[in-house]
């Protein structure tokens, strides 16, 4: 990739809303991405590594966790930092940003929710520190979008359970030293727990041919009799409320970072139209071109500011789980519209490794897929305006 | 040991600079500001030096109640305290003086700055700073090391490079090269919220000039652009358009 010549955009004066402090968090993830991100990304996309060497510089900028109390080694940020850092992670990549969102609001939070005193001690500090990678098992091969028909399962055996089945679609699961997994117990309850890579009968194979999320390692996890000692169990929570309030924590993040390559993108098509010459004349100074740009930073502006309200909303414990999901479902839609429209200012050179505009958009496909679909976010709106659940 | 950083807060190195109306003073609405680039490096180089063989770092900046989000963007990078001169940075001279009259009383081993600051480039404040606290002077630096009581340092010269050697204390104003600025991590940043950020009074020292007014440099004219096909339209627009050849 080029140069990263990235500038935030901030048309509706959105900075004045944030502390001096947010501000230098940003400043602080974005020097990150611009030194140890972009400078790699395009290489680690098309060889389709997860580039492990940026593990502890992401610790360093509090990516992990970042709303997960000192004492537990996180930073005790507000929601809203806690946006502003997946913001810039995203701006880089959705795929890094992924691995940051698993290991902070999927691993760590429930850890930290749910978790005995003892397993909190155990994992949030080396977490914290990226010295511990974790994932996150929910999705199934045959269970997706309805989690709670899982068939993965514990039997009590006395002194430890015995867990069987497996997980799809596992974000970190190739590189993970621990797996958060939510399996049914015999009266059929989600329980969650802590799997240890090592323990007999646990393995984590990649999945391979991606076209999206390709610096992101993903794999399955498959537990055949795998004996789960019975403190690894979280004792703090049970049934699909467990991983759902995880989900929220993730979704919240992905409101944010997904505003993260619409910059980017919008960033990268309004400087090139403006460079580039065609009939003589910059491409930016055409209706068609002018309307795509107008529209971007309009649809931007407003995502800033459904980010920014909802940040107001976690901080205060008010948002909502539907709240949520508008949040995730608009700003990942309106980021995936702009990497398309971006797509097309950038002619050609678009679809190269040159820009960042294809890759974003690859991502995204992944992002407006998990942490529930598109239509399935939708239909959350529908059910809490309406009080029908259209999806059951 | 003791050292003190001298940090300028100008704007980001990318703005768009323009003036007030009046062309008297630089308009600051909507820019982003910063630790002077070269500052960074001193102040990163102060903080290796304290991280081998211990002491203090403490920064100080002449400004107004707006630079204190530079400042502790300098706290949460790693220094221990900070000092802030209230009042408008307008003069080099009353800089200068300004920081001298707090650093007189502290004995710091070592006074750090920028070669310049990149708003103004006056290129004066640190050589006064030395010379109103009577002590050496080594301008444009890219490289310090400290041995006991000295301190060995690299300059660029015309072609070459000079290996100053002087003792302690002295000020140094750091060149490109001085030192790789780290991104303070978040444990710094949290940590930047109680460091002492201590508030003195400017003695308002004299100024000795002030700026009459601003001129932006003339628009670029219009660039055009010739396809790498064809060559010879550059040479006939050289020789009929700009009548240069
Ligand atoms: C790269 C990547 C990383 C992932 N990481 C993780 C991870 O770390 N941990 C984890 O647990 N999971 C992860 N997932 C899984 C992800 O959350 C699921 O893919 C997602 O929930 C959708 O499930 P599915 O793929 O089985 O699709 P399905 O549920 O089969 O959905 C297929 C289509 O049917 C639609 N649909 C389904 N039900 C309804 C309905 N009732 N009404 C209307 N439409 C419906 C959906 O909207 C979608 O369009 C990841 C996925 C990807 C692609």
């Amino acid at each position: 990739m080029a140069t990263d010549n990235y500038q935030g955009h901030d048309y509706y004066l959105i900075d004045e809303l944030l502390t001096d402090e947010h501000k230098l968090i940003r400043d602080t993830a974005r020097t990150f991405v611009k030194k140890s991100i972009s400078p790699i990304i395009e290489e680690a996309c098309q060889k389709s590594e997860f580039p492990k060497q940026i593990v502890k510089g992401l610790a360093e900028i509090g990516a992990f966790g970042p709303t997960i109390p000192q004492e537990y080694g996180g930073a005790g940020l507000d929601y809203i930092s806690y946006g502003i850092i997946m913001q810039e992670i995203e701006r880089g990549d959705s795929g890094i940003r992924s691995m940051a969102s698993v290991q902070g609001s999927l691993v760590m939070y429930p850890i930290y929710a749910f978790g005995s005193e003892e397993q909190k001690r155990k994992w949030l500090p080396s977490l914290a520190a990226g010295e511990k990678i974790g994932c996150f098992g929910l999705t199934e091969p045959d269970h997706g979008s309805n989690p709670n028909g899982m068939v993965s399962n514990i039997k009590d055996k006395g002194t430890y359970y015995l867990l069987n089945g497996a997980k799809m679609w596992i974000s970190n699961s190739p590189i993970a030293d621990i797996a958060v997994v939510w399996a049914k117990d015999e009266e059929g309850v989600i329980r969650g727990m802590i799997v240890e890579r090592g323990m007999e009968g646990f393995t984590t194979p990649e999945t391979h041919g991606k076209w999206s999320l390709r610096a992101s390692a993903t794999g399955e996890l498959v537990f055949d009799n795998v004996k789960i000692p019975k403190e690894n169990v979280f004792p703090g929570v049970k049934g699909l409320k467990g991983p759902l309030s995880c989900l929220n924590m993730a979704r919240y993040g992905i409101s944010w970072g997904s505003v993260g390559p619409a910059l980017d993108c919008y960033d990268s098509a309004l400087r090139y139209s403006k460079q580039r010459i065609q009939f003589g004349k910059p491409i930016a100074s055409f209706q068609l071109t002018q309307k795509k740009l107008a529209e971007m930073i309009t649809e931007i502006t407003k995502a800033q500011l459904l980010c920014w309200r909802l940040g107001v909303l976690m901080n205060d414990k008010r948002a909502t789980p539907a709240q949520i999901s508008m949040a995730k479902r608009n700003n990942v839609n309106m980021a995936l519209q702009i990497a398309r429209e971006a797509r097309q200012i950038h002619g050609g050179m678009g679809i190269t490794g040159e820009y960042p505009i294809m890759r974003h958009m690859m991502n995204l496909e992944s992002v407006i897929t998990y942490e529930g679909t598109h239509d399935i976010h939708l239909l959350i709106t529908g059910m809490d305006v309406t009080g029908i659940s259209a999806f059951e | 040991m003791k050292f003190l950083v001298c940090i300028s807060h100008v704007p980001d190195t990318t703005t768009r600079i323009t003036f007030t109306p009046d062309g008297k003073a630089f308009n600051t609405a909507g820019v982003q500001f910063i630790i002077n680039p070269y500052d960074e490096m001193a102040l990163t180089r102060a903080l290796e030096l304290k991280e081998a063989q211990g002491g203090t770092v403490t920064v100080i900046n002449v400004g107004l109640a707006v630079t204190e989000p530079t400042i502790r963007k300098a706290l949460a990078i790693g220094a221990d305290d900070a000092i802030r001169i209230n009042a408008e940075p307008i003069d080099a001279l009353f800089v200068a003086n300004e920081i001298a009259n707090v650093a007189k009383n502290e004995k710091y081993d070592i006074v750090f700055g920028g070669r310049e600051s990149i708003d103004y480039n006056g290129c004066q404040v640190m050589t006064m700073v030395a010379e109103f606290l009577e002590l050496p002077s080594v301008a444009i630096a890219t490289k310090l090391d400290v041995n006991g009581t000295s301190a060995t340092l690299e300059r660029e010269i015309d072609g070459g490079k000079e290996i100053v050697s002087v003792n302690l204390p002295f000020v140094v104003s750091a060149q490109k090269d001085f030192a790789e600025p780290r991104i303070p991590n978040m444990r710094g940043i949290m940590s930047a919220r109680t460091k002492p950020l201590k508030v003195v009074e400017p003695t308002n020292a004299i100024k000795a000039s002030a700026s009459v007014a601003f001129q932006s440099p003339p628009a670029k004219s219009e660039c055009k652009m010739i396809s790498a096909e064809h060559p010879e339209e550059l040479i006939q627009l050289l020789h009929t358009e700009a009548k240069i050849i």
